[in-house]
Protein backbone atom coordinates (compact mmCIF):
# COMPACT_ATOMS: atom_id res chain seq x y z
CA UNK A 1 0.00 0.00 0.00
CA UNK A 2 1.90 3.03 -1.17
CA UNK A 3 0.03 6.25 -0.84
CA UNK A 4 0.90 9.60 0.48
CA UNK A 5 0.38 11.98 3.29
CA UNK A 6 -0.89 15.54 2.75
CA UNK A 7 1.75 17.88 1.29
CA UNK A 8 3.63 20.16 3.66
CA UNK A 9 1.54 23.27 4.19
CA UNK A 10 1.37 26.59 5.94
CA UNK A 11 -0.07 25.15 9.15
CA UNK A 12 2.73 22.61 9.52
CA UNK A 13 5.55 22.83 12.04
CA UNK A 14 8.65 23.10 9.90
CA UNK A 15 12.37 23.25 10.64
CA UNK A 16 14.71 23.87 7.74
CA UNK A 17 14.51 25.65 4.41
CA UNK A 18 11.53 25.37 2.06
CA UNK A 19 13.86 24.47 -0.80
CA UNK A 20 15.71 21.75 1.15
CA UNK A 21 16.76 18.77 -0.93
CA UNK A 22 14.76 16.33 1.19
CA UNK A 23 11.79 16.49 3.55
CA UNK A 24 11.36 14.24 6.58
CA UNK A 25 7.92 14.20 8.18
CA UNK A 26 7.44 12.63 11.60
CA UNK A 27 4.01 11.65 12.87
CA UNK A 28 4.47 11.52 16.60
CA UNK A 29 2.89 11.33 20.03
CA UNK A 30 4.59 13.22 22.86
CA UNK A 31 3.88 10.46 25.35
CA UNK A 32 4.89 7.57 23.12
CA UNK A 33 8.10 5.96 24.41
CA UNK A 34 9.27 5.08 20.89
CA UNK A 35 8.89 8.71 19.86
CA UNK A 36 10.89 9.62 22.94
CA UNK A 37 13.59 7.20 21.80
CA UNK A 38 13.55 8.69 18.31
CA UNK A 39 13.74 12.27 19.55
CA UNK A 40 17.52 12.52 20.15
CA UNK A 41 18.14 10.44 17.03
CA UNK A 42 16.14 12.82 14.87
CA UNK A 43 17.96 15.77 16.43
CA UNK A 44 21.30 14.25 15.49
CA UNK A 45 19.99 13.48 12.01
CA UNK A 46 18.93 17.11 11.55
CA UNK A 47 22.33 18.23 12.72
CA UNK A 48 24.09 15.92 10.30
CA UNK A 49 21.91 16.93 7.36
CA UNK A 50 22.05 20.67 7.98
CA UNK A 51 20.33 22.84 5.39
CA UNK A 52 19.75 19.86 3.13
CA UNK A 53 16.87 18.74 5.34
CA UNK A 54 13.43 20.11 6.03
CA UNK A 55 11.92 18.45 9.11
CA UNK A 56 8.19 18.49 9.81
CA UNK A 57 6.39 17.31 12.94
CA UNK A 58 2.73 16.31 12.81
CA UNK A 59 0.51 15.23 15.68
CA UNK A 60 -0.53 11.63 15.98
CA UNK A 61 -1.62 11.26 19.60
CA UNK A 62 -2.94 7.84 20.61
CA UNK A 63 -5.04 9.23 23.40
CA UNK A 64 -6.46 6.01 24.78
CA UNK A 65 -3.05 4.40 24.99
CA UNK A 66 -1.39 7.54 26.36
CA UNK A 67 -3.50 9.53 28.80
CA UNK A 68 -1.48 12.75 28.50
CA UNK A 69 -0.92 12.67 24.75
CA UNK A 70 -3.85 14.88 23.81
CA UNK A 71 -3.01 17.55 26.37
CA UNK A 72 0.62 17.52 25.31
CA UNK A 73 -0.36 18.00 21.67
CA UNK A 74 -2.73 20.81 22.64
CA UNK A 75 0.12 22.36 24.59
CA UNK A 76 2.41 22.23 21.56
CA UNK A 77 -0.21 23.88 19.36
CA UNK A 78 -0.66 26.68 21.89
CA UNK A 79 3.11 27.03 21.92
CA UNK A 80 3.03 27.33 18.15
CA UNK A 81 0.55 30.16 18.44
CA UNK A 82 2.94 31.80 20.90
CA UNK A 83 5.83 31.31 18.48
CA UNK A 84 7.70 28.72 20.56
CA UNK A 85 6.60 25.43 19.01
CA UNK A 86 10.01 23.78 18.76
CA UNK A 87 11.01 24.75 22.28
CA UNK A 88 7.77 23.17 23.47
CA UNK A 89 8.26 20.10 21.28
CA UNK A 90 11.72 19.57 22.81
CA UNK A 91 10.53 20.23 26.33
CA UNK A 92 7.74 17.67 26.00
CA UNK A 93 10.03 14.97 24.66
CA UNK A 94 12.61 15.74 27.32
CA UNK A 95 10.01 15.43 30.06
CA UNK A 96 7.94 12.50 28.88
CA UNK A 97 7.52 11.24 32.43
CA UNK A 98 5.88 14.48 33.59
CA UNK A 99 3.14 15.49 31.16
CA UNK A 100 0.30 16.01 33.63
CA UNK A 101 -1.68 19.27 33.45
CA UNK A 102 0.18 20.83 36.33
CA UNK A 103 3.55 20.17 34.74
CA UNK A 104 2.32 21.50 31.40
CA UNK A 105 1.25 24.74 33.06
CA UNK A 106 4.72 25.07 34.57
CA UNK A 107 6.34 24.45 31.16
CA UNK A 108 3.97 27.00 29.68
CA UNK A 109 5.14 29.59 32.15
CA UNK A 110 8.75 28.72 31.47
CA UNK A 111 8.21 29.18 27.73
CA UNK A 112 6.14 32.32 28.15
CA UNK A 113 2.94 30.84 26.76
CA UNK A 114 0.04 32.82 28.18
CA UNK A 115 -2.05 30.89 30.65
CA UNK A 116 -5.28 31.90 28.91
CA UNK A 117 -3.96 30.60 25.59
CA UNK A 118 -2.94 27.34 27.20
CA UNK A 119 -6.32 26.87 28.86
CA UNK A 120 -8.08 27.64 25.57
CA UNK A 121 -5.94 24.94 23.95
CA UNK A 122 -6.94 22.50 26.71
CA UNK A 123 -10.56 23.44 26.03
CA UNK A 124 -10.10 22.31 22.44
CA UNK A 125 -9.14 25.40 20.44
CA UNK A 126 -6.69 23.39 18.31
CA UNK A 127 -8.47 20.04 18.31
CA UNK A 128 -9.55 20.41 14.67
CA UNK A 129 -5.93 20.85 13.66
CA UNK A 130 -4.94 17.82 15.75
CA UNK A 131 -7.67 15.75 14.13
CA UNK A 132 -6.64 17.00 10.71
CA UNK A 133 -3.04 15.91 11.30
CA UNK A 134 -4.24 12.57 12.60
CA UNK A 135 -6.62 11.76 9.75
CA UNK A 136 -4.12 12.90 7.12
CA UNK A 137 -1.66 10.50 8.70
CA UNK A 138 -4.08 7.59 8.89
CA UNK A 139 -5.07 8.11 5.26
CA UNK A 140 -1.43 8.29 4.28
CA UNK A 141 -0.62 4.98 5.94
CA UNK A 142 0.63 5.94 9.40
CA UNK A 143 0.50 2.65 11.30
CA UNK A 144 2.03 3.58 14.62
CA UNK A 145 4.31 6.13 16.18
CA UNK A 146 6.75 7.43 15.38
CA UNK A 147 6.01 7.10 11.69
CA UNK A 148 8.49 8.68 9.30
CA UNK A 149 7.98 9.77 5.70
CA UNK A 150 10.85 10.67 3.40
CA UNK A 151 9.63 12.94 0.63
CA UNK A 152 6.12 11.67 1.27
CA UNK A 153 6.95 7.95 1.22
CA UNK A 154 6.66 5.93 4.42
CA UNK A 155 9.99 4.77 5.78
CA UNK A 156 9.85 1.42 7.59
CA UNK A 157 13.59 0.82 7.94
CA UNK A 158 15.83 1.01 11.00
CA UNK A 159 15.67 4.23 13.00
CA UNK A 160 19.28 4.76 13.95
CA UNK A 161 21.23 7.87 13.03
CA UNK A 162 23.43 6.27 10.37
CA UNK A 163 20.59 4.51 8.59
CA UNK A 164 18.43 7.63 8.54
CA UNK A 165 21.20 9.95 7.38
CA UNK A 166 22.05 7.42 4.72
CA UNK A 167 18.56 7.25 3.21
CA UNK A 168 18.04 11.00 3.53
CA UNK A 169 21.31 11.65 1.67
CA UNK A 170 20.22 9.21 -1.02
CA UNK A 171 16.91 11.04 -1.35
CA UNK A 172 18.70 14.39 -1.42
CA UNK A 173 20.98 13.16 -4.22
CA UNK A 174 17.98 11.96 -6.20
CA UNK A 175 16.38 15.39 -6.05
CA UNK A 176 19.64 17.21 -6.89
CA UNK B 1 -18.81 -25.73 8.73
CA UNK B 2 -18.51 -23.64 5.62
CA UNK B 3 -16.40 -24.39 2.61
CA UNK B 4 -13.06 -25.81 3.68
CA UNK B 5 -11.86 -26.84 0.25
CA UNK B 6 -9.28 -24.07 0.22
CA UNK B 7 -7.96 -23.80 3.74
CA UNK B 8 -5.37 -21.06 4.01
CA UNK B 9 -6.73 -18.97 1.14
CA UNK B 10 -8.23 -15.77 2.48
CA UNK B 11 -11.76 -15.10 1.29
CA UNK B 12 -11.80 -12.56 -1.51
CA UNK B 13 -13.93 -9.55 -2.47
CA UNK B 14 -17.26 -10.58 -3.94
CA UNK B 15 -17.59 -13.66 -1.72
CA UNK B 16 -20.30 -13.88 0.90
CA UNK B 17 -18.93 -13.40 4.39
CA UNK B 18 -19.60 -16.59 6.37
CA UNK B 19 -21.84 -15.95 9.33
CA UNK B 20 -20.58 -16.70 12.82
CA UNK B 21 -21.53 -16.20 16.39
CA UNK B 22 -18.73 -15.75 18.91
CA UNK B 23 -18.51 -14.70 22.55
CA UNK B 24 -17.88 -10.98 22.99
CA UNK B 25 -18.04 -11.15 26.78
CA UNK B 26 -18.36 -14.05 29.22
CA UNK B 27 -22.15 -13.96 28.81
CA UNK B 28 -22.80 -12.35 25.43
CA UNK B 29 -22.41 -13.54 21.87
CA UNK B 30 -22.17 -11.38 18.79
CA UNK B 31 -23.04 -12.71 15.35
CA UNK B 32 -22.19 -11.28 11.97
CA UNK B 33 -25.83 -11.57 10.85
CA UNK B 34 -27.02 -9.31 13.65
CA UNK B 35 -24.70 -6.58 12.36
CA UNK B 36 -26.23 -6.85 8.86
CA UNK B 37 -27.44 -3.54 7.45
CA UNK B 38 -24.22 -1.64 8.06
CA UNK B 39 -20.63 -2.18 6.94
CA UNK B 40 -18.57 -4.40 9.23
CA UNK B 41 -14.79 -4.43 9.60
CA UNK B 42 -13.36 -7.73 10.81
CA UNK B 43 -9.85 -7.40 12.17
CA UNK B 44 -8.31 -10.82 12.77
CA UNK B 45 -5.10 -10.61 14.77
CA UNK B 46 -2.67 -13.12 16.27
CA UNK B 47 -2.91 -12.43 19.98
CA UNK B 48 -3.91 -10.05 22.74
CA UNK B 49 -0.89 -8.42 24.39
CA UNK B 50 1.56 -9.02 21.56
CA UNK B 51 3.36 -5.77 20.70
CA UNK B 52 2.22 -5.28 17.10
CA UNK B 53 -1.37 -6.32 17.85
CA UNK B 54 -1.53 -3.84 20.68
CA UNK B 55 -0.33 -1.06 18.37
CA UNK B 56 -2.70 -2.08 15.60
CA UNK B 57 -5.74 -2.18 17.86
CA UNK B 58 -4.71 1.08 19.60
CA UNK B 59 -4.59 2.71 16.18
CA UNK B 60 -7.98 1.31 15.16
CA UNK B 61 -9.34 2.51 18.49
CA UNK B 62 -8.34 6.07 17.60
CA UNK B 63 -9.67 5.80 14.06
CA UNK B 64 -13.01 4.46 15.33
CA UNK B 65 -14.85 7.81 14.94
CA UNK B 66 -13.77 7.82 11.30
CA UNK B 67 -15.14 4.27 10.79
CA UNK B 68 -18.36 5.38 12.46
CA UNK B 69 -18.73 8.22 9.95
CA UNK B 70 -19.30 5.46 7.39
CA UNK B 71 -21.71 3.76 9.76
CA UNK B 72 -19.23 0.89 9.98
CA UNK B 73 -18.73 -1.37 12.98
CA UNK B 74 -15.35 -2.76 13.91
CA UNK B 75 -14.76 -6.07 15.66
CA UNK B 76 -11.46 -7.68 16.56
CA UNK B 77 -11.11 -11.47 16.46
CA UNK B 78 -8.37 -13.66 17.88
CA UNK B 79 -8.11 -17.14 19.34
CA UNK B 80 -7.75 -15.74 22.88
CA UNK B 81 -10.50 -16.49 25.39
CA UNK B 82 -13.10 -14.03 26.67
CA UNK B 83 -11.37 -13.29 29.98
CA UNK B 84 -8.13 -12.55 28.23
CA UNK B 85 -10.00 -10.24 25.84
CA UNK B 86 -11.74 -8.53 28.74
CA UNK B 87 -8.45 -7.82 30.51
CA UNK B 88 -6.77 -6.64 27.31
CA UNK B 89 -9.65 -4.42 26.18
CA UNK B 90 -9.92 -2.93 29.66
CA UNK B 91 -6.25 -2.17 29.99
CA UNK B 92 -6.03 -0.65 26.48
CA UNK B 93 -9.39 1.14 26.76
CA UNK B 94 -10.62 -0.36 23.50
CA UNK B 95 -14.04 0.89 22.43
CA UNK B 96 -14.96 -1.98 20.14
CA UNK B 97 -15.71 -5.66 20.83
CA UNK B 98 -13.08 -8.39 20.76
CA UNK B 99 -14.50 -11.77 19.82
CA UNK B 100 -13.11 -15.04 21.14
CA UNK B 101 -12.51 -17.55 18.35
CA UNK B 102 -11.55 -19.92 21.11
CA UNK B 103 -13.72 -23.02 20.89
CA UNK B 104 -13.63 -24.77 18.49
CA UNK B 105 -10.28 -23.06 18.26
CA UNK B 106 -9.85 -20.75 15.30
CA UNK B 107 -12.91 -22.06 13.50
CA UNK B 108 -14.01 -18.64 12.25
CA UNK B 109 -10.48 -17.75 11.19
CA UNK B 110 -10.38 -21.05 9.27
CA UNK B 111 -13.63 -20.26 7.51
CA UNK B 112 -12.19 -16.92 6.40
CA UNK B 113 -9.01 -18.67 5.29
CA UNK B 114 -6.78 -16.87 7.76
CA UNK B 115 -5.87 -19.50 10.36
CA UNK B 116 -2.29 -20.56 11.03
CA UNK B 117 -2.68 -24.11 12.35
CA UNK B 118 0.97 -24.52 13.31
CA UNK B 119 0.89 -21.62 15.73
CA UNK B 120 -2.80 -21.88 16.56
CA UNK B 121 -3.40 -18.21 15.82
CA UNK B 122 -5.16 -16.08 13.25
CA UNK B 123 -3.31 -14.17 10.58
CA UNK B 124 -3.21 -10.40 10.80
CA UNK B 125 -6.07 -10.02 8.35
CA UNK B 126 -8.69 -7.43 7.56
CA UNK B 127 -12.07 -7.88 5.91
CA UNK B 128 -14.46 -5.09 5.02
CA UNK B 129 -17.98 -6.44 4.60
CA UNK B 130 -20.83 -4.43 3.09
CA UNK B 131 -24.28 -4.02 4.55
CA UNK B 132 -25.51 -7.02 2.52
CA UNK B 133 -22.91 -9.32 4.01
CA UNK B 134 -20.59 -9.44 0.98
CA UNK B 135 -16.83 -9.07 1.38
CA UNK B 136 -15.69 -5.92 -0.41
CA UNK B 137 -12.04 -5.86 0.56
CA UNK B 138 -9.62 -8.17 2.30
CA UNK B 139 -6.00 -7.90 3.19
CA UNK B 140 -3.52 -10.16 4.95
CA UNK B 141 -0.59 -8.32 6.44
CA UNK B 142 2.78 -9.84 7.35
CA UNK B 143 2.42 -11.02 10.97
CA UNK B 144 4.90 -8.50 12.35
CA UNK B 145 3.63 -5.49 10.41
CA UNK B 146 0.84 -3.23 11.53
CA UNK B 147 -1.36 -2.79 8.42
CA UNK B 148 -2.62 0.66 9.41
CA UNK B 149 -6.15 1.82 8.65
CA UNK B 150 -5.73 3.41 5.23
CA UNK B 151 -6.82 0.30 3.33
CA UNK B 152 -9.99 0.01 5.39
CA UNK B 153 -10.89 3.67 4.86
CA UNK B 154 -10.25 3.38 1.11
CA UNK B 155 -12.53 0.33 0.99
CA UNK B 156 -15.25 2.21 2.87
CA UNK B 157 -14.83 5.15 0.46
CA UNK B 158 -15.22 2.81 -2.51
CA UNK B 159 -18.33 1.23 -1.04
CA UNK B 160 -19.88 4.64 -0.40
CA UNK B 161 -19.05 5.82 -3.93
CA UNK B 162 -20.51 2.65 -5.40
CA UNK B 163 -23.69 3.02 -3.35
CA UNK B 164 -24.06 6.60 -4.61
CA UNK B 165 -23.52 5.56 -8.23
CA UNK B 166 -26.05 2.78 -7.94
CA UNK B 167 -28.44 5.21 -6.36
CA UNK B 168 -27.90 7.71 -9.16
CA UNK B 169 -28.37 5.06 -11.85
CA UNK B 170 -31.61 3.76 -10.32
Amino acid sequence: MTRSIPPVGADDHILGPDDAAVTLVEYGDYECPYCGEAYPVLKAVQQAMGRQLRFVFRNFPLVDAHPHARRAAQFAEAASQAGVFWAAHDMLFENQDALDDESLLVYGERLGIGRALLLAAFEGRYDDKLRHDFIGGVRGGVNGTPCLFVDGVRYDGPRDIDALVDILRQAARRSA
Amino acid sequence: MADQSHPGTPLQPGQAAPDFSLPATPDQHLSLSEMRGAPVILAFYPADWSPVCGDELALFNEVLPEFHRFGARLVGISTDGVWCHAAFAGERKLHFPLLADFEPKGEVARRYGVYRPQEGIAERALFVIDSEGVIRWSYVSPLGLNPGADGILDALDDMTARAHNTGAAA
